[in-house]
């Protein structure tokens, strides 16, 4: 049912396909090409596309342009998802304790994301990388950590909503505990508003990783992103425009992507908009 | 009025605490605290480091030193840089009317474009335009600002020249004001990306909540021309949410300025910060971290503040 309307969102669809496409591309891209992501050939810097074998070209030091563009894109496909389940997760957490018990925890937890939502999230991800060690799993973890309050907002509006109702009422009478009521009986109500989160985060959380990898604060090189591709991108206009180009259009692609399904999957869960 | 005033401003003060805290709390977390400008200095022992941190009264409890470090920022003494031991409030200051320039610039452009665009989508509903503009909107969200800078730059500047590729005046120039306004349109354009999107957005879903209601049934039905319904009714509350929208959005801008900032080489607040950045300069970095926090609850306040003013049904209450 989701599923049909879903396919109807044409957006959606062409966005669902790019995001198949780029993801087996990447995951399997990096085995077909002939070149080495890290493997330094001065004899085809800044090539052109379509030399030789180097279908995109060359970058600053001669590396495969197309094979790197595969190798970054795992790098950044992977950073959104993981990024996204943990600010999820969090989100989730918070959100279901501070509507669920209300209160003072309620409060606690509400006045925090406040407070961490008035810095911007640019500001505080930059203070926090420059503390740590950059790798995959840091970066994952900061952009995760400063990302989930949205979640949060969302889901302790719908257990606000939910936690009265008399399905709940009849779990507690039969002697359900709190944590059961709440992860059994209410966060799967919520499911819907927190799938739609979770696809737009993953959008929000690769442009994120894009933004610290281009300030050099992010994925650090040789390994390569999409944003740390374009560190020095303003250096190569007069020589390679195109390795200033490619990633910022993958980048672009795949943002959007996830924004039309996570668009087009709002449309199809929510049961108001079913008779159009 | 006076209650909701009261209310309001006793909800930013309690805000502001806790974005202290969280300030405090990263100052501490940076490996080796505050003394970490120390930490490699090969002229101090480690029984110097010991002796300055009590000197500084870093070995105090930390609630005490979170009260301390916390009033003398009331104060307004904010600490020294790091790197050029200036007052960073100084430093701060001397950067903050860049950052402002280009984002009052872009939030003209933007309440301009977008309410157009939303305007115009609203009253053409799903037609051509509308789907354009939808998802026209999508992707401009989607396009990571740096990249779109460095287009920017790649087009207008190198390919075409018709634009200087940085900084706000031509160096060694007169730095007068058609020159600055040249230099201003790229990263306006580049910082308005994202604003003129949401503002789109939101103004169409705004116009188009207005556009189903009752009062304007009656209006048309009173036989008012229709741009006069939407002229005294429409528009009027179409407006509301956009004011909150206005104060909901500073932080979103404030990081695309720092972006922006850091592309085009202006000198603002953001760029100071990823400078400062480099040399792990904990005051400044905070310091900017805690002014754009404060100016972004005083935006909400004061958006929160002009929507009672304008309408007179929270007036009222």
């Amino acid at each position: 049912m989701v599923l049909r309307r879903l396919m109807e969102h044409r957006l959606a669809v062409f966005g669902l396909a790019m995001i198949v496409f780029l993801g087996l591309a990447s995951a399997i891209g990096p085995m077909l090409t002939p070149f080495d992501p890290l493997f330094i050939d001065f004899r085809a810097k800044f090539a052109p596309p379509l030399t030789g074998q180097h279908i995109l070209g060359g970058d600053e030091l001669g590396r495969d342009l197309l094979t790197r563009l595969l190798v970054g894109g795992r790098v950044s496909l992977i950073v959104g998802l993981a990024a996204m389940t943990l600010s999820v997760t969090i989100g989730a957490i918070a959100g279901a304790l501070a509507g669920y018990y209300g209160g003072w925890i309620d409060v606690l937890i509400m006045r925090f994301v406040d407070a961490v939502l008035s810095f911007p999230t640019i500001f505080l991800l930059l203070a926090l990388a420059a503390f740590i060690k950059p790798n995959l799993f840091t970066i994952t973890i900061i952009i995760g950590a400063t990302a989930w309050m949205e979640v949060a907002r969302i889901v302790r509006g719908q257990i606000l909503s939910l936690r009265e109702q008399e399905f709940v009422l009849a779990a507690r009478s039969i002697g359900a505990s709190n944590s059961h009521i709440i992860a059994r009986q209410l966060l799967p109500n919520a499911v819907a508003p927190i799938v739609v989160a979770a696809t737009l985060n993953i959008a929000n959380a690769i442009l994120l990783e894009s933004y610290i990898s281009f300030l050099g604060y992010g994925i650090q090189p040789p390994t390569a992103s999409w944003g740390n591709m374009l560190n020095n991108a303003q250096s190569y206009f007069n020589t390679a425009p195109w390795v200033a180009i490619f990633p910022g259009v993958l980048i672009t692609l795949a943002v959007t992507s996830f924004n039309f399904v996570g668009d087009g999957l709002r449309d199809a869960l929510d049961p108001r908009l079913g008779k159009r | 009025m006076t209650q909701f005033l009261l209310r309001r401003l006793i909800q930013s003060v309690i805000l502001l605490v806790i974005v202290s805290f969280i300030g405090f709390m990263i100052l501490n977390l940076a490996p080796g605290g505050p003394l970490a400008a120390y930490a490699l200095n090969p002229n101090m022992t480690q029984a110097d480091r010991v002796r300055l941190a009590h000197q500084m009264g870093l070995d105090d409890p930390l609630p005490v030193q979170y009260w301390r470090w916390a009033s003398s920022l009331a104060r307004g003494d904010w600490g020294r840089s790091f790197r050029d031991s200036q007052p960073v409030l100084t430093i701060i200051r001397d950067r903050i009317p860049a950052t402002l320039q280009l984002m009052v610039t872009s939030t003209v452009l933007a309440i301009i474009l977008g309410s157009l665009i939303g305007l115009l989508g609203a009253l053409k509903r799903y037609s051509f335009f509308d789907y354009l503009a939808t998802i026209g909107a999508m992707i401009a969200l989607s396009i990571p600002t740096f990249w779109f800078g460095l287009m920017m730059i790649f087009l207008f500047s190198v390919q075409l020249g018709w634009l200087p590729s940085g900084s706000m005046t031509t160096i060694g120039g007169s730095g007068s004001l058609t020159d600055r306004l040249h230099h201003l349109i790229a990263p306006t354009l580049v910082l308005s990306l994202v604003t003129v999107a949401i503002w789109s957005r939101y103004s169409r879903s705004a116009l188009l909540d207005v556009v189903g209601q009752d009062y304007m049934r009656t209006a048309r039905a009173k036989g008012l021309r229709e741009w006069v319904v939407l002229r005294r009714h429409g528009f009027r509350n179409a407006i509301l949410p956009l004011i909150t929208l206005g104060g909901l959005q500073l932080p979103t801008l404030f990081g695309g300025a720092l972006v922006t900032e850091t592309v085009f080489t202006w000198p603002g607040m953001g760029r100071l910060f990823v400078d400062s950045l480099g040399y792990r300069d904990y005051p400044v970095l905070l310091g900017i971290m805690m002014v754009t926090a404060f100016l972004v609850i005083l935006g909400n306040l004061l958006a929160d503040l002009l929507y009672a003013v304008v309408d007179p049904r929270i007036r009222l209450n």
